[in-house]
């Protein structure tokens, strides 16, 4: 979108003009799309690109099933992929058949929550783990401990990312379980552990990467990704993968249902599997993709990042968050209640 | 009396008012310093630098929110204050009448309401005709908008309407003024400061909305808010404090303007 | 025209608007708290009060006991106490300098008024995350203490009650002043000076004299404060560090992750019900106040 034509497409909204010939309106987390990327496929395939945020899978869920706000483009996270799947809001576009298909790393084909991939493409995947200023805390970082059982030096200075999926998998892993688990042994152990260790969190909130920087908080439950940033800014935080379990997410770009520009789209999937653009995303949102090749375009310190790269001796440990069963997400809504309050 | 006796003073007000004013603007000041900022972050100074003018004015989504922001304020604003102060002109200063109570609590009926549930319900409604008309256009945002600004300029229109003078409407009917000269002449000039604090308040409400327009926008329909919004889970960058600067800076200077104009004016 | 017809006139566009925005949605809200939840968000069509009876009791998981949803009852608590001293505090600080904008000469209140609302015309989200800013442990306000000498740690105010009370003072302060201002700004000096010539102390003239005359524009502004803080959803958010929640988070994690629309609609219309009683007492206020002056 040039400057010049900002006004005009302002006019467009307010009229509300059926969708131009080359357009494509792509419906992403924020501050996600690498705006380079976007450029590069406006100007190979003459379609002007526009892109509106949400800010949580659950959002951008009540948002399609309503319909007709006209997006082309939607990334769910790989847990939410099934439930967007059977709500009815993804098209089966095949991305399986297309040209780059080939790029995609093995190991992201064949995925629980899409398998063969029928409607989603890899976006950008990460982990869940902890972030810790090391120059506070000497111990070892690669333990869950630090936030349910935290140490003194800790206490006080710890965040937590209010994300129910991944805190109540990492806590029930703590506990001994598995991600979904509907044993209630475990699960009463996991809330009195949780509303116990709560007291010793400072914060459950996002946003993290400047406190961390600057020691507003020692500690924090949080994505790699933003865990890289803090270190560029302070070089004292390290990033922890709990041994007992941590999760691994990756977002997805699939069709919308009711895509107007559907051509359009697939020209999109088909180009963000290009190791290059895959590339150019990962530099700007600072997670890996899952395109092979794409490497050889990535910036130096993304390469050698301990927090993109999981060590070898702990990538046992890692386990794909899925969406859990609605009656275990009952009793898991109960205990975030309790915990949040 | 003595001479030196002031009637208006009251002690320690103007203190409080100053504080007021300090309060207000500290955290303003903060964020513009923030806004000069040569490092990567809203909370760590790292020396002068005017980088994230220069990419915030590269931005293209930045840019289409904030012009997006302003023209659903100000169309909300006008909007709403134009059917408040006929709103207010029916309910104020009148004979109470049966449903008047009804009026009364449909008119404030947005401000009862969590942000959400309208939201949500809104995402419904207009997600039906939406689909059905094919129309994705500015509207939607713009009515949300104006229904939820309704209250906040009714409210200081009704307080302003409350106890005004009715003698000189009286003399200007009696002098066979028609009701629309009477509200003209008379009414409006006296009820000018309630109409201009429903609008700004209308203005504001308007700018500040997330959750909301969240849910009703369509496709391209960001506003800073929103985009915002989808910032926070990350990390929101000083560009947001540079056009907020620039913001603050053209508002600043529509004030000066209007203050030196009211000066000449006497 | 008839006086009952001027009146429908006047009232249609606004009527319209909200008929149309704001209370006709609503009816979806409370058909929504008759339903079942759907499993990932939404509902099911089928009838039930299960949403209504979780907004006040809640069936322990474990021992399938019921009690009282203290979680629930702690937010709203929280909220309407939070509200409350919002209102106050803005009222202490928005009276006097509405007062002091009011009593300037005729030419320059509207450039004060405006100097009150600049600040608001950044947004919501950049003003609290620059509060966030000054009080934060590492931030301008302990920075300073701290190389004052007078105090040796940083004092713990973000993430507390304290920093929301803060937040939600500083948004909504306007919202306290404006209405002030306009019913203070035609107020009738003589009626001052009359009070002080019958030997009255400044304090009695304040409380004998100006407030009763500018009780509307008092009433309309604890109200349009009082009534969004309920409901605030993004200042507690941020100011509050997600462990403190108020009933605008909490219903918005019902349509959200808990995926409990029903329970979501629920708890709004509780909240619309504790507003309406609230609002109605003012109704009966505002309306003998109307009536005394007209």
């Amino acid at each position: 979108m040039k400057r010049t034509a900002l006004l005009t497409s302002l006019a467009a909204l307010i009229a509300g003009t059926a969708q131009a010939e080359g357009q494509l309106n792509i419906y992403n987390w924020g501050n996600y799309t690498s705006p380079e990327m976007i450029e590069k496929f406006e100007k190979e395939f003459d379609i002007a690109v526009t892109i509106t945020d949400y800010d949580s899978n659950d959002t951008a869920l009540a948002k399609l099933k309503a319909g007709g706000s006209g997006f082309d483009i939607v990334v769910p996270s790989g847990a939410y992929v099934p439930i967007f799947i059977s709500e009815g809001v993804l098209m089966k576009s095949n991305p399986n058949e297309m040209e780059n298909f080939s790029n995609v790393t093995p190991r992201w084909v064949d995925v629980e929550f899409d398998p063969g991939r029928e409607y989603t493409v890899p976006w950008q995947w990460g982990t869940v783990g902890i972030s810790v200023n090391t120059s506070i805390y000497g111990g070892d970082i690669d333990s869950a401990a630090l936030v349910f059982d935290p140490p003194e030096e800790l206490k006080g200075k710890i965040n937590v990312i209010p994300e129910m999926i991944d805190v109540m998998g990492l806590a029930i892993h703590y506990m001994g379980g598995e991600q979904c688990t509907g044993d209630k042994d475990v699960l009463v152990k996991v809330r009195d552990k949780l509303v116990e260790a709560k007291p010793s969190w400072l914060s459950m909130a996002y946003g993290n990467i400047d406190k961390l920087a600057n020691v507003d908080i020692a500690a924090s439950v949080n994505w790699n990704g933003a865990s890289m940033r803090a270190r560029l800014q302070n070089e004292d935080v390290k990033f922890g993968y709990p041994q007992t379990g941590y999760s691994i997410w990756m977002d997805n770009a699939a069709i919308t249902a009711d895509a107007q520009n559907v051509e359009n789209a697939r020209l999109f999937l088909n180009f963000i599997m290009l190791p290059e653009n895959a590339a150019m995303l990962s530099n700007f949102a600072r997670y890996a993709n899952g395109i092979t090749g794409s490497e050889a375009f990535m910036d130096a310190d993304m390469a050698s990042a301990p927090e993109i790269n999981i060590p070898e001796n702990l990538q046992g440990a890692g386990y794909i968050s899925k969406s859990c069963p609605p009656e275990v997400q009952k009793i898991y809504s109960q205990i975030w209640t309790e915990l949040t309050k | 009396m003595a001479k030196s006796f002031d009637v208006r003073r009251q002690p320690g007000f103007t203190a409080i008012a100053m504080l007021c004013f300090v309060l207000l603007y500290l955290p303003i000041l903060l964020l513009v310093a923030y806004s000069f900022n040569a490092g990567q972050s809203i909370s760590q100074w790292e020396g002068l630098s005017l980088r994230w003018y220069a990419s915030a004015w590269q931005n293209d989504q930045i840019q289409s929110a904030t012009i997006l922001s302003v023209t659903i304020a100000v169309t909300a604003a006008f909007l709403a204050t134009s059917v408040a102060v006929l709103a207010a002109l029916a309910t104020t200063r009148v004979k109470p009448w049966r449903g008047q109570t009804v009026a009364f609590a449909m008119i404030n009926q947005p401000l009862m309401v969590p942000e959400i549930v309208t939201a949500v319900s809104l995402l419904i409604f207009f997600a039906m005709i939406k689909v059905a008309t094919g129309y994705t256009g500015l509207w939607y945002l713009i009515i949300a908008h104006t229904a939820f600004c309704i209250p906040f300029a009714y409210m200081p229109i009704r307080a302003r309407l409350q106890g005004m003078n009715l003698s000189l409407e009286q003399a200007g009917a009696d002098l066979y003024g028609t009701p629309v000269k009477v509200f003209r002449y008379i009414t409006l000039p006296q009820l000018w400061p309630g109409i201009l604090a429903g609008g700004m308040l209308s203005f504001v409400i308007s700018l500040d909305d997330v959750v909301i327009t969240e849910f009703v926008k369509s496709a391209g329909q960001d506003t800073l808010p929103t985009y915002m919004l989808g910032q926070l889970r990350r990390n929101i960058t000083p560009e947001i404090n540079a056009i907020s600067t620039a913001l603050l800076a053209i508002s600043i200077l529509m004030v000066t303007a209007m203050f030196f104009f009211s000066r000449t004016r006497k | 025209m008839s006086p009952s017809r001027t009146r429908f006139a006047l009232l249609a566009p606004a009527m319209v608007i909200l008929f149309f925005a704001a209370a006709g949605p609503l009816v979806i809200v409370l058909v929504y708290s008759f339903l079942i939840p759907g499993d990932y968000g939404g509902v099911v069509w089928d009838f039930s009060t299960d949403a209504w009876f979780g907004v006040v009791a809640e069936r322990d998981f474990f021992t399938d006991q019921l009690s009282w949803a203290d979680a629930h009852l702690s937010v709203f608590w929280r909220s309407i106490k939070l509200s409350l001293m919002t209102s106050v505090l803005s009222l202490v600080i928005g009276f006097p300098t509405a007062y002091f904008i009011a009593t300037r000469p005729k030419g320059s209140r509207d450039v004060w008024m405006l100097l009150i609302m600049i600040p608001f015309w950044t947004n919501l989200l950049i003003r609290t995350f620059a509060i966030m800013e000054l009080i934060r442990n590492e931030g301008t306000i302990n920075t300073v203490l701290i190389a004052m000498g007078l105090v040796t740690q940083p004092i713990q105010m973000l993430y507390t009650e304290f920093s929301m009370l803060v937040g939600m003072t500083y948004v909504y302060l306007p919202l306290m002043i404006l209405p002030i201002y306009a019913s203070m700004e035609r107020l009738d000096f003589s009626l001052v000076e009359a009070g002080y010539d019958l030997y009255a102390t400044r304090w009695q003239v304040l409380r004998r004299v100006i407030f009763p005359l500018v009780k509307p524009g008092v009433v309309a502004g604890s109200i349009l404060v009082f009534v969004p803080c309920l409901g605030a959803y993004v200042t507690p958010r941020v100011l509050g560090g997600g462990k403190q929640l108020m009933l605008g988070n909490l219903i918005e994690l019902q349509f959200g992750q808990l995926r409990n629309w029903p329970l979501g609609a629920a708890l709004s219309l509780t909240l619309l019900v504790i507003v309406m009683i609230a609002l109605i007492f003012y109704v009966r206020a505002a309306g003998n106040e109307g009536n005394a002056h007209g």
